[in-house]
């Protein structure tokens, strides 16, 4: 039972790692290149959520469904924007540039969101509260006690899943997703708009990011604008776990992450090293299997 | 080349010019007192209601005439929380500023790391809430005007058998601050060596949002209370989870609580619990009562922490120790600062002993309906 419940824990914890590996892995699949500043855009989406939920909490009721929703809906479209903008300033102009460019102005868009937050004329860096979205309950299943939230996290990631999975393979945009992942310039000589895709994945990863934001603010209502970090490095980890450019396989990472996390920190031996065991892990994996768990090895013609 | 090495010498003449009067100012006519607190960040709490209550100190002696024929200047740097932090606003404090005392932190961490440097350069530091017993050790100049965590863990392990009649405790420490860590182990101690019996111990990271492996853990070990020497901001999300997966044991904590924001973050899960603290501002005395007023007057209608009264007492106590030496000296002034005997702080009598600790009693506060009610008090 106590393995059961700490599974449930777990679940709810690698879910949310899931949803933001997903974000990482998807514009890496895309551009190969790491968007360190995903993590900041889930903490802009739980500050929108902050500012929105009370706005919108007047207009459908407290704690209501359709409230809850369009909150979720706000910050996604919110984040969408950001970070297509971020794309279109920073990332567009170093296009053809070698990809270390990229990776030190995604280090440099993170830094300038996260001190910029933490500015008193901005969010202020201390930990602020984030409003009840929904009335949480918790569910006597057997001696098991499952949240609400972790429930509504789960199924959320499970439906995003799907719904990347549809958008990436049967779709139009999907497949001119998969042909600039396969090689930009042919694609953009067979007419694909390669702007366009770089756009819309940005805006997807970023909206995904921002709905783990909230389900994030959700389980832990204390907001402040380095809430992104610790998430984002776990869920960059768990990208690499699953095999980064994978959607599978960052889901898969997530939810291991989340369960070793989970089961590490409730065992008294292991508690303190339970980040320490985490990583290990992920080096140990690396060592063995580079690709990570479902990522194939790439032959890359020199 | 000859005119541009002559625009050179000028120029490094006019910067050594610059700096040199921007050193140790000799006579303005004030005396500095610095400050160094978390104004910003995590425990941003912490740091406004020190500064707060320092602030008020300050302002009401210098609206009294001030100190030695002299005003008093309040220089404040804020650490943001970060360690490291406190390091270069304290040498900032003493080098460039040339402050004759230091008052700080709130945070025994962020002391342990300014405290080395006060030491070192032979200035005062008088610390308004830091607890752990290690900080005052770190030399004669270094002194605090609140309890150490010694007494403190065996007042929590006292309040656990008995009050809470608790046989079994489960531990929950924040490896990330010498506080929660210095408090576990002596709540540990006094606890184990009369009678109690130590559930699990788990630690967590300061920062970290989920702790349900944690709790699971500490469920399924059935103890009687959980003892939680942490921060306000971690122990009010560690309270929301404790109550969703259905924990029903009392949570229990020092002064590390103390904090609005634990009620306004912690919301309904962290009623019934209690912690232990070095003042409650109902607790009845006429100069309690007088700071409370005067505090309120001063900040809008606020009301007032413990953290808030401390800083107002460690300005105080070395506002009467300037006095008492009749001059800011080091030497002189640390000594009457060491001589501090029943002085009657906003907090209480305030005597420190030869290790430059104060032995003050202690209160117990429940939370109850989304407030601190003020529960017990607990002399040394």
């Amino acid at each position: 039972m106590h393995f059961l419940q700490q599974a449930i824990n777990g679940l709810g914890l690698g879910a949310i790692y899931a949803l933001i590996a997903l974000g990482y892995t998807m514009v890496y699949g895309v551009l190969r290149f790491i968007n360190f500043a995903h993590s900041d855009v889930l903490m802009l989406g739980a500050f929108t959520g902050l500012y929105a939920a009370p706005r919108i909490g007047k207009l459908c009721g407290p704690e209501s469904v359709t409230g809850a929703i369009l909150v979720f809906i706000v910050a996604a479209a919110v984040c969408a924007a950001i970070g297509m903008t971020i794309e279109r300033l920073a990332y567009r102009p170093l296009r053809n540039r070698p990809k270390l460019t990229v990776l030190i102005t995604a280090i440099g868009v993170s830094l300038l969101i996260e001190f910029t937050g933490q500015n008193e004329k901005f969010f202020g860096s201390a930990p602020q509260a984030f409003p009840k979205l929904l009335p949480e309950k918790s569910m006597q299943m057997g001696s098991l006690l499952v949240s609400s939230n972790d429930v509504l996290t789960i199924a959320v990631t499970i439906i995003l899943l799907i719904a990347m999975w549809f958008i990436v393979q049967k779709t139009r945009m999907g497949t001119a997703m998969r042909a600039v992942s396969f090689n930009q310039q042919a694609a953009a000589l067979m007419g694909v708009p390669v702007d366009r895709v770089i756009s819309f994945t940005f805006g997807l990863g970023s909206a995904l990011a921002a709905i783990a934001g909230i389900l994030y603010s959700m389980k832990a209502p204390s907001i402040e604008p380095l809430m992104g970090v610790q998430p984002g490095l776990r869920a960059f980890v768990a990208a690499v776990l699953g095999g980064i450019g994978n959607l599978p396989g960052a889901v898969l990472g997530g939810v291991l992450l989340g369960l070793l996390e989970t089961f590490a920190g409730g065992n008294e031996y292991l508690s303190t090293y339970r980040d320490a065991i985490a990583f290990g892990i992920l080096i140990l994996i690396l060592l063995f299997k580079p690709a990570g768990l479902l990522g194939r090895a790439t032959i890359e013609k020199v | 080349m000859k005119f541009q090495t002559r625009l050179l010498l000028v120029s490094v003449a006019l910067a050594g010019a610059f700096s040199l009067s921007h050193c140790k100012s000799g006579d303005g006519g004030t005396i500095k007192v610095g400050e160094f607190a978390s104004l910003t960040g995590k425990e941003a709490t912490f740091g406004t209601s020190s500064h707060e209550g320092t602030l008020l100190a300050i302002e009401e002696i210098n609206a009294a005439g001030g100190v030695l024929g002299k005003k008093l200047e309040l220089l404040t740097e804020d650490d943001q929380t970060k360690a490291g932090e406190p390091a270069n606003a304290v040498n900032k404090l003493i080098s460039k500023d040339g402050v004759v005392a230091v008052l700080g932190e709130v945070a025994s961490s962020r002391s342990l790391e300014a405290a080395p440097i006060c030491q070192q350069n032979k200035i005062p530091m008088i610390s308004p809430a830091s607890t752990n017993p290690a900080v005052t050790k770190v030399g004669d100049y270094i002194f605090r005007v609140c309890f150490t965590d010694t007494f403190q863990g065996a007042a929590l392990a006292n309040f656990a058998s008995g009050a809470l009649n608790a046989k079994k405790v489960a531990i929950l420490t924040d490896v990330k601050s010498d506080y929660s860590k210095g408090l576990a182990k002596n709540f540990k101690e006094k606890f184990a060596s009369s009678g109690g019996q130590i559930g699990l111990e788990l630690d967590f990271n300061g920062g970290d949002k989920d702790f349900k492996g944690q709790l699971t853990s500490i469920k399924d070990n059935a103890p009687d209370a959980i003892f939680l020497p942490g921060y306000y901001n971690d122990v009010a999300l560690i309270c929301i989870q404790a109550k969703q997966l259905g924990i029903t044991a009392p949570i229990f904590g020092g002064d590390g609580w103390e904090s609005e924001s634990l009620l306004t973050i912690g919301k309904e899960a962290v009623n019934g619990n209690y912690f232990s603290t070095h003042c409650a501002v109902d607790q009845g005395t006429p100069e309690m009562a007088k700071f409370v007023e005067a505090y309120k007057k001063r900040f809008k209608g606020k009301t007032p922490d413990a953290m808030a009264v401390l800083g107002y007492d460690s300005a105080l106590v070395l506002v009467d120790a300037m006095k008492r030496a009749g001059t800011t000296e080091s030497v002189a002034l640390r000594k009457a600062i060491a001589e501090t005997k029943d002085f009657a702080g906003a907090s209480g009598k305030i005597t420190l002993n030869e290790d430059r600790d104060a032995m003050k009693a202690l209160v117990f506060i429940k939370i109850e309906n989304g407030a601190f009610k003020y529960t017990a008090t607990v002399n040394p």
